[in-house]
């Protein structure tokens, strides 16, 4: 029996992005998979440029997202304007510590973890490091995970815009930012999508092979 | 090298090549490299996904009726359910936005709702669901963007947000999408993609050889 430490690519096997049958894949024409007819390819195509792509529109975005006004709140007495921040900080002032955090995890550390985390992942496969595989790909597994939690913001604020519509009593409208910002939050997760997490032991693989 | 592909499993993360072993029931296996879970061995897969799907299913029809919540405030009061609050963006001009929420919370959740129910009905009557393949990779990229318990703590946070200034009645849909969340999380942990194609591939098997005989 072989001894199986080596990457399925290396052996000219192939296994499908949706239902991960293995399969013998030529290196030619383009491969279906025999089970499900998904096309099979050994690393996503064209992954890491795709990734820089919607990485780079997503921070570009992340500007506006930060600086416009996320939402207008209006009332017989007060007028406001708040960005992502600044909401975050009224909350804390008003006593909502636990809401506090918990929107300021989804909307300020979430989204920046992202984006610094792709940043990484995409330089160090570029570089062919072999810095901490596994912290690598977990840091990317983490990534995945959480980055659909950011859209916490845009549902607050389309709850609130829709619900508080009391004429002069009380008004909320959506700001601008929320257009960055749910842009942001789906540039990214297409992004972590298009990443390729095999690349960062390709290098790895290579160095054995020699 | 004789080994049959089909008996291995390659790491979705980092493509090394394993063997499949077979795992105690609500063991799972994971990546002797990386550390990524392979695959799992969920008790009764297919009959408590099911029995999650169809409650949730019918939860997310209650959840989409009722109001979500009315607030109240010197004798005005305003009510809200999940579609009105689409609506309500719309017409404020937030058309793109009122659309990701349409989407992520309305039509992924209830395609992904009712393509399960179908493609576990089917397999539990012992019959090939038709089209079975395009609607497992249709479910497979639409996955992440079913976001019902992410719009569950939206709606919490609002809730917080709204009492310090009115008057707040939680609405019959709020307890539904509560429970909603539950469900879902649970179905999605019971469910394993590769015992509902191993177990099509053997469906299918079988109809091979009755045709054969």
């Amino acid at each position: 029996m072989p001894e199986l430490t080596m990457n399925a690519s290396g052996q000219g096997l192939c296994s499908c992005h949706v239902c991960n049958l293995v399969s013998r894949r030529g290196h030619v024409a383009p491969a279906h998979c025999p089970r499900c007819g998904a096309s099979l390819h050994f690393r996503k195509p064209g992954s890491v440029a795709r990734c820089w792509a919607l990485l780079i529109a997503a921070y570009i975005l992340y500007i506006p997202a930060n600086l416009l006004t996320m939402m207008e709140t209006g009332s017989l007495f007060n007028y406001r304007k708040d960005t992502i921040v600044s909401g975050v900080i009224e909350l804390w002032r008003t006593g909502s510590w636990v809401i506090a955090i918990i929107v300021f995890i989804a909307s300020v550390t979430i989204p920046l973890l992202k984006l610094i985390s792709l940043t990484l992942l995409l330089v160090s496969v570029q570089r062919r490091s072999k810095w901490h595989p596994r912290q690598r790909t977990r840091l990317y597994r983490l990534v995945e995970f959480v980055g659909r939690w950011s859209m916490l913001d845009i549902y607050v604020v389309t709850l609130l815009a829709a619900v508080v519509q009391l004429g002069n009593m009380a008004i909320v409208k959506a700001g601008p930012a929320a257009l960055a910002f749910g842009a942001v939050v789906v540039l990214t997760m297409f992004a972590s999508m298009q990443f390729d997490p095999r690349l960062i032991w390709d290098p790895l693989q290579k160095e054995r092979n020699q | 090298m004789d080994l049959h592909p089909a008996q291995l499993i390659a790491c979705r993360y980092c493509d090394l090549l394993q063997r499949e072993i077979p795992l105690k029931p609500g063991c799972a296996a994971s990546c002797s490299r990386c550390g990524a879970v392979l695959y799992r061995n969920a008790t009764d897969s297919i009959d408590r996904t099911l029995a999650y799907t169809l409650t949730a299913a019918m939860l997310f029809v209650i959840a989409n009726i009722f109001p979500i919540l009315t607030i109240e405030i010197q004798g005005v009061s305003s009510q809200i359910n999940l579609i009105g609050a689409v609506h309500a963006l719309w017409d404020q001009q937030m058309q793109s936005i009122s659309l990701l929420v349409f989407l992520t919370t309305i039509i992924i959740p209830s395609l992904e709702l009712i393509t399960m129910s179908y493609l576990l009905l089917s397999i539990k009557f012992g019959l090939t669901p038709a089209g079975y393949t395009f609607l497992l990779r249709i479910m497979r990229f639409v996955e992440p963007w079913g976001m019902i318990e992410v719009f569950m703590l939206g709606v919490l946070v609002s809730l917080v947000k709204l009492t310090s200034s009115f008057k707040v009645i939680p609405g019959g849909a709020l307890w539904s999408f509560g429970a909603l969340t539950l469900l879902l999380a649970a179905a999605a942990a019971s469910f394993s993609a590769r015992d509902v194609w191993a177990r099509l591939d053997r469906t299918q098997d079988e109809e091979v050889a009755a045709c054969q005989n």
